[in-house]
Parts: C-alpha cells; structure tokens; sequence
C-alpha cells in the first residue's frame, strides 16, 4: 500500500512494518491472535504512515494490544482508552486513532467514556472484544454475560440481563456500528477499512473466543455447522438473506422483524428487507442488532453507517474560525485587552 | 464638584457592598475597584456570591457582596474586618455583622426598611432603632426613593429605575473618598455603547447620591488614600481563576506546545474551564469531558501527543483523577492539574475556602508516586505559579498539581502586565525526528526527565503504559531491581526539580524569635501581620512556602535559628506535618483555622504575640 512519509515520499508498507518485536503472551489458540493478524493487515491501508497511527487501550487480555503493534500506542488504565484516545486524537486530528477494549474494559468500568465518545461522534475505531466475560482477572461475569451464566463471580448463576453492545451504540447515538467474528478475518479485514473510510465513531463489536474462561460462548453463533444459519450478513442495498440454503431471509412484518423462508408460502426476495446502512432513523438498525439465536440469527457486518459532522471537525473549523476574525492574536495582546491603566 | 468637609487621610480601606442578589453590587463594586485603579490605589477584591443560583430575595441567604480593599501602601489581602458598609436592605446588615468593627461606616438605604424586610432578614426589631448597631456608624440615606426622584423625568418605569439605585450609592461612596465621578464615564460609555439613555441615566443617579453627601452633610468627613508607590507600567484587574487559566496559555505560547485541557465543571474551579473555552482565537483547545476521569485522561492523552496538557478540578474532583495521575507518574509525561482547593471533606462546604488537599495533593495515589506540588500564594500570583507548574511539568517531563484556593480564584487582585518574552523560556525535551539512539525512558543525565517523543515523529514508534518498564528501553518488565530503580529514580527526578526553583525568601530578621510559616493563599494575611509587627520592633520573620514539593533547598537553612516556628494554614494541620516529616530537627507550633473563612489580622497577631511572650 502506498503511504507518504514526512518528505511526502510515497513508501509502501506491508503487514510486517507492523509486527513489533514484542513476544505475544495471549493463550495459545485466543481469539486475539486474529484479530492482531487483521490489524496488521488493515494498517498498511490506511495511507496512513506508521508514524501517525496511534493505538490506545485500557486494561485486560485486550488491551495488550499497543504492545504488539509497531505504531505509537498507549496502554492506559482499566475504562479509561475513550478518554484517553479523545485526547490524543483531539490533540493531533492527523493521527489515525484506533482504540482496542473488551467487554468489561468497556462496557463495565469504561462505560460513561464510551457512550460519551460515541455520543460526541470522535472520529476514532474502536474494536471491542466481546467475549463475555473478564479475563485477565481469570474469570468474572461481565455486563456482556448472559443472565444465567456461571462464573467464578456468580457460582449461582447471574441474575442480571446483559448489555448488548450495538443497541447500546446505537442507543448513545452512533453513527457507525459492526459487528465480526474473531476467526472470520477476511470479513473482519473488510469491516476495519470501512471503519476507516468513516468519518467519526465507528465501533467494531468483535465476537472473540476466550479459551480458557468463556470457550464457546459465540458458539451457536459461530460454530462450523451453524453459522450460515446463525449469521447474517448486512451489506448495504442487498436483501438479509442468509442460511446453507440461502432461502432464509429477514422480513419486515408490521414493527417487527421476522424471519422467513423463501419459496414456502408464497415468499419471494422480493418480500426481503434490503439493507440499508445509511438510514438515520435507528429502528431497523436497532432490530438488527438485537437479534440472538435462537430465534434469529445474529447480524453481521456494518449494521449502521450514518454520516454526521466529528467532534474533532468541528473544534478544528471553530478554532479556524475564531481565529481568523479575532484581533487577539498573542497572549499578549490578551493581556492588554479590556481595561487596563498605566502607573507613571 | 468641590468637596468641602474636612479631608482625612488613609493608608488603606476596606469597603464592602452588599445588597440583594439583583441589586447590582458586583457591578457596583467593580465601578468602585476601576475607579480605586484610576486613582493610583494598590486594590484587591473579593465576590461574595451566595451559594443558590435564585435565593429567596430579601432573605440573608440571599445577600450578595463585593468587597475592595485599596490602600496607598501594598495591598496583600482581600480585607477582612471592613471599614464601610454599603447595605442595600437589613438583610444586608445581618449577614455581614461578622466583617464590621466598632467605628465601621454602614451606609443603609433606609426605604428597604419595612416589616415585611425585617422579618425576612430575621430582625424582631429595626437594628437602626435598637443598640444592635451602636458600635457603628449608621448613614441612612434614602438611597431608593432619592433614585427615583433623580431619574423622574426619564419617564421610565418604576422596576426600570430601580435598576440605578445601586448608581446612587456608588455616587455617596465616590464622595466618601474624593473621587472624581466622571472617572465612571469610561465604563458607562463602552457598557451601554448604544443607549445613551441609560449612560445619561446612571451618570445623572451617581451624580446625585455624590451631591447629595455633600450637601446633606451626611459624613463629618471624607477621606483619601494617596496613590500606592507602584512600579512603573501597565496594570489591570484579575481574578485567580482567569490568571490561572492566562498563565496556562503564555506558557503554553512561550514553549510553542498547544494548550489542552480536559475538565468538568466544579465549584469553585469552573472559572479556569470556562475562561479557556472562550480562546478559541488563541487555538486554546478545550474539552468539557463527561467527569473528572475524562477530564484528566483526555488530558493525558493530549499530552502524550504534544500538548501543553491541562486539568482543573477541586478537591472531590483530584480524588478522582487519583488513578490517572498515577498513570502520569507511570508514563513520565507533563500535565498541569490545577486544585482549586474548597472546603472538605467529601463535598464539603464547596463555596468556601480551605487548604486542606495538600495531603491529597503529595501522597494520594496508589504506588510511590512522586509529583511537584506548587502553591499560589494570591490571586495575581495564580497567573506566575500556573506558568512555572506548566514550565516544571514540561522541562521535567512530569505531573505538576498547582494547588490554588476558591478565595484566590474568585479574588482579584492587580497585576502588572507582563510581557510573554520575558518570562522564562520553557524547553520541553522533546525527541526530532530519528532521534539517535532514542528510548523511551533513556533519561536526561541532570533533570532524570525522559524524552518527549509525540506522535508523528519520524522513527520514534513507541508504546507506553501503566505497567512497570525498564529503566531506558521502555519494555515491560517484571524485574525486581529495576522496579525498585525505577522507583528510586521517579523520586530522585522530582527531588531534583530543587535546583531549579529559587531559593525559600525570609521576610525580617533571619534569626528572628519568631518564625512565621505559611503556604498557599494565606500569604497576604500572614505578611500583613508581620510586617506590623516589624514596624513595632517584634522580632519575626514569615516564611511563605510557593514550592511545597520538593521544598526549596534552603529550606533547613531558613527554619534554623529561631526561638519558635509557627505553621499557619486553613487546615487541621498538613503542612507543619509534611515539616514534621521532612525537617524533623525542628520544633513546630501550628496554627490551624477550619472555618472556611481566612484568618482575621487580629486573630494572627494575637497568636504571634502570646508565642512572643
């Protein structure tokens, strides 16, 4: 890919400009090899130099990631990534800013930052690893875990509904929202460069297999005999179809979504829902992400992509601005403003 | 207008106005604060808002003050007790009761008094009438309805001219002491630029509360303070907040970094965000975050790519940046976190001053987490103080909390404009591109700071985070020695910052009796005391404490040779304690005021004679 150094030399960059020296210490066989793998690809796209991308994470098996990336990178504090990469990308707009959390970095501790960077629209990515539970800290329940689920923080089961990441995007006002599979990294690759080519917020939901403490969580999602029934791609402009037959298809019925076969009872493509990631209202954009096994199948891709104006724009465009029409243009001229006298 | 009661003369005033919160007394205070700087004063002043946002009116809850304090001689405080009294109701004369002394001056406007305004300032009987204030001396003036005669041919409205009554004390006040009232005009001319109306309306109610004085005779007679020996040059009127925020921007301007700051608001710190809000012109860019943790990590974050990085806050606020600057300490980048400290603890009593965080500020983190502690010691000297914690966080490469106080911000004082140029330079180590043989914690030989490496520099790639990292590379790690290195050298780094900062200064003898110690904003109170006490022969000295840690390295050299040391501070104790620690070959008295409320004069002297004794 080609990108332009200081000089604006064109140098072409390539997976391994991105491979740090560091030894990787995930668990053999984590989902986040893979995601790592994706970065590593979708980096040399950007038309970035490597220079002037920056990886910001907070704290647990997810936020290692700087360390493995060979970019400027910040692995901060638990919660804290969204708060911390507005700073950086509010300080240098020309950084390409990526922020890479997990489920309770996220969700938990991290979660008034987020939905308050995603409210403001900062032009970062964000990929969060869901993989439903803590990790690091060897196995508590998340806000992502299912009510139900044993852990070592709920030996009775949870008694608590979990969050679901996308309606909460899109619920604090996201304009860009995804969701991929882990191992999937073709389509995940695919869904980091539209990411990219958004212009604000775009949130990457990443369903990641945690080996050890969540081992099969996505399962019925992602599972080899059930995914084509359990996945369903969006692709905007194209019908929700999905299944091993491709004749399963999402259909619009009244206020609700249903899932429908096509050929039986006198369903044809044309009843589909054709996706539409632009739209601005946030109803079908809300179902889709709602959808779970095992009544649906689990949406795929880029659910919503709306353009709206970037917190960082807009500050840029007013600092211009102010700028340009005021007299004040030094601190000393500040100081000598307004009402001053002079002692002879 | 010739004045023609007898002239006496003052070395200096304190004045205070008070009124109900729609009266206009900030207005009015601040016309009488331009007119005391056209006359050459010295001046300081104080806002006393109260603490709703719409009080009920009329209710002492609901009385707003403004204070002055000017002189011919050096000015250090806002005043405490005053020497006059502007009340604008009874409730005005009941809630400043505390800040009078026999002989004070209350000019009342004596048409606010009526039943329904005696009940509502809790009097059972008019304080005129009875010996409530048979200490004082009362002028009632018929402040409203003398209003409304002046402004009778205006044909306005009885609520419209009732705006202006706070013009008619002003015009007794300005006959008071001698000033000229068109020195008022200026204010009126740029404020109501397109009503010449209500300029000729308030120029003609001042100009008849001044003749009014005077030829109702109502004072035996006038005073004036002669202008203050100044140093030559340009001054003007700030209050702590916007000298904090101002101080912030040159430094900001003079190292050639952008100013960032990450805050939320909080009482009484609010002042220094929305004050940097407004310099967009400047390229200030600020950031309202959605709580004190975002206020401080987008900070940080700032400050990890390139800016001059910024967060205020006061003290519930710095509990909660506590994580985060320890992540600062951790990563050895510069950021300015400014306390505007209040009355704690929890929320505390979140109008009032106090210095009681400085405990928080040295030692509330997790780890040993080393920083620089700074303390403005008035509210002109926020703009100085704010200027050398940025200039120490960006040299040194580490987090500065510049402690200042809700007194000093929402005071003001008068400072003399300095030039940008000529305040120090301030040279943050920052890495070029390719730098040879960078490393992320490869450290300067003298100061022990690392490099500033911001992204986008060519060749410099890094990663930084909380976690442990070797000494030079950078890299994670878990070795035992290095984490206690590590630990010795983050220390060592802030310790060295005292070869950087100016010796500890001693007011009066350096072997005096007494020694005098304080920190933060009690300095004016405490050298007003001492040097009284000097010109009557006492043998103190005052030593006042701008660089807390480290503390400057004369400090043993300054606490030696006195017969006593007395700690002075609005706390229960924290810095004669952090002395205790640090300097344990002395013996310290203290004296600790937990009032939210500054030390009195009186209070201090009487202190500082019975350690005489």
């Amino acid at each position: 890919m080609e990108n332009t150094n200081l000089n604006n030399q064109v140098v072409n960059l390539t997976k391994e400009d991105f491979v740090c020296d560091q030894i990787v210490k995930w668990c053999p066989g984590c989902g986040d090899h893979a995601i790592l793998k994706v970065l590593q690809d979708v980096f040399p796209q950007l038309g970035k130099r490597k220079e002037d991308i920056c990886v910001v994470s907070g704290i647990g098996c997810s936020s290692r990631f700087p360390h493995y990336m060979n970019t400027y990178g910040f692995h901060s504090i638990h919660g804290r990534a969204c708060a911390i990469a507005t700073g950086v990308k509010l300080a240098n707009p020309n950084l390409s800013v990526w922020v890479i959390t997990g489920d309770g970095d996220c969700t938990a501790i991290g979660g008034n930052h987020f939905i308050h960077a995603v409210r403001r629209n900062m032009d970062m990515n964000l990929l969060l690893f869901n993989n439903r539970i803590y990790g690091m800290t060897k196995g508590q329940f998340s806000p992502c875990t299912f009510r139900g689920t044993v852990t070592k923080t709920s030996p009775q089961g949870t008694y608590e509904d979990p969050f679901n990441v996308g309606e909460l995007v899109i619920g604090a006002g996201g304009k860009f929202f995804a969701r991929g599979v882990d191992v999937n990294t073709k389509e995940l690759t695919d869904i980091c460069l539209r990411a990219k080519n958004h212009d604000g917020m775009s949130v990457i939901e990443v369903l990641q297999n945690c080996m050890i403490f969540s081992n099969g969580v996505h399962e019925n999602i992602t599972g080899k005999d059930v995914r084509d029934d359990m996945q369903v791609k969006c692709e905007h402009g194209k019908p929700l179809i999905f299944g091993k037959e491709r004749n399963k298809g999402l259909r619009l019925n009244g206020n609700k979504l249903e899932v429908v076969t096509i050929g039986e009872n006198g369903i044809t493509e044309k009843d589909i829902l054709v996706h539409d990631e632009k739209e601005e209202n946030t109803g079908i954009h809300m179902m889709l992400a709602h959808m779970m096994p095992p009544a649906f199948p689990v949406a795929i891709g880029v659910i919503r992509n709306v353009e709206a104006p970037t917190y960082d724009d807009c500050l840029t465009d007013v600092i211009e601005r102010e700028s340009a029409k005021s007299n004040i243009k030094t601190v000393d001229d500040l100081l000598n403003s307004g009402t001053t006298w002079d002692i002879k | 207008m010739a004045n023609r009661t007898k002239v006496v003369e003052l070395e200096h005033v304190v004045i205070r106005f008070a009124g109900d919160s729609g009266d206009g007394m900030q207005l009015t205070g601040n016309l009488f604060s331009d007119s005391t700087a056209l006359a050459g004063n010295d001046f300081a002043t104080f806002p006393d808002y109260p603490g709703e946002i719409r009080p009920p009116q009329g209710t002492v809850s609901g009385v707003s003050g403004f204070q002055v304090h000017f002189g011919h001689k050096p000015v250090h405080t806002t005043g405490d007790l005053c020497d006059v009294l502007v009340a604008m109701n009874p409730a005005s004369i009941k809630a400043n009761m505390r800040w009078l002394k026999p002989g004070t001056t209350i000019i009342f406007d004596v048409d606010s008094m009526n039943d329904k305004a005696l009940e509502k300032a809790g009097y059972t009987s008019d304080p005129t009438q009875d010996d409530t204030l048979s200490q004082y001396k009362v002028v009632k003036a018929p402040i409203t309805s003398m209003t409304l005669e002046a402004l009778k041919d205006f044909g306005w409205d009885r609520k419209a001219m009732l705006k202006s009554k706070n013009m008619f004390a002003l015009g007794i006040v300005m006959y008071l002491f001698n000033r000229d009232i068109t020195m008022l005009n200026g204010y009126f001319n740029t404020k109501f630029k397109n009503k010449p109306e209500v300029i000729k309306a308030n120029q003609t109610v001042v100009a008849a509360g001044y003749s009014y004085a005077d030829t109702m005779e109502i004072f035996a007679n006038t005073y004036r303070i002669e202008p203050a020996n100044l140093a030559k040059g340009k001054y003007r009127d700030i209050t702590g907040n916007v000298a904090t925020a101002w101080g912030l921007m040159a430094a900001a301007e003079r190292s050639g970094r952008q100013i960032f700051c990450g805050s939320y608001p909080i009482t009484p710190a609010t002042d220094i965000l929305a004050e940097l809000v407004k310099y967009k012109n400047l390229k200030v860019k600020a950031f309202q975050a959605e709580d004190e943790i975002a206020g401080i990590c987008s900070s940080l974050g700032a400050s990890f790519a390139g800016c001059l990085a910024v967060t205020t806050t006061s003290g519930p606020g710095l509990s909660l940046k506590s994580e985060a600057l320890g992540l600062a300490v951790m990563t050895e980048l510069p950021l300015v976190v400014v306390d505007v400290q209040r009355g704690g603890p929890s929320t505390g009593l979140p109008t009032k001053s106090e210095q009681s965080d400085l405990m928080q500020a040295l030692y509330g983190r997790n780890g040993d987490a080393p920083l620089i502690v700074l303390a403005a010691r008035s509210s002109s000297d926020c703009f100085y103080s704010a200027y050398e914690a940025a200039k120490l966080a960006m040299e040194h490469m580490t987090p500065v909390i510049l402690l200042t106080e809700g007194a000093l911000g929402n005071g003001s004082e008068i400072l003399r404009i300095p030039r940008v140029a000529d305040l120090p330079a301030i040279v943050p180590p920052i890495a070029k591109d390719n730098e040879p043989g960078y490393e992320p914690y490869k450290r300067d030989e003298k100061k022990l700071s690392r490099m500033w490496a911001i992204p986008g520099t060519e060749g410099l790639r890094h990663r930084i985070s909380g976690l442990e990292k070797a000494n030079g590379s950078g890299n994670l790690s878990l070795d035992p020695k290095n984490h206690q290195l590590m630990t010795e050298l983050r220390e060592e780094k802030v310790q060295r910052v005292a070869n950087y900062i100016p010796e500890q200064e001693i007011v009066g003898d350096p072997n005096a009796d007494l020694l005098v110690v304080s920190w933060g904003g009690t300095y004016g109170v405490v050298l007003s005391v001492v040097e009284k006490m000097l010109e009557e022969g006492k043998s103190v000295a005052h030593a006042h404490f701008r660089h807390i840690m480290p503390l400057p390295k004369n400090t043993a050299k300054v606490l030696s040779g006195h017969k006593k040391i007395v700690v002075c501070e609005n706390n229960n104790g924290q810095f004669v304690n952090y002395l205790r620690e640090k300097m344990p070959d002395f013996k310290y008295e203290q004296f600790n005021k937990i009032q939210g409320l500054p030390f009195l004069t009186a209070e201090l002297e009487n202190k500082f004679n019975d350690l005489l004794k």
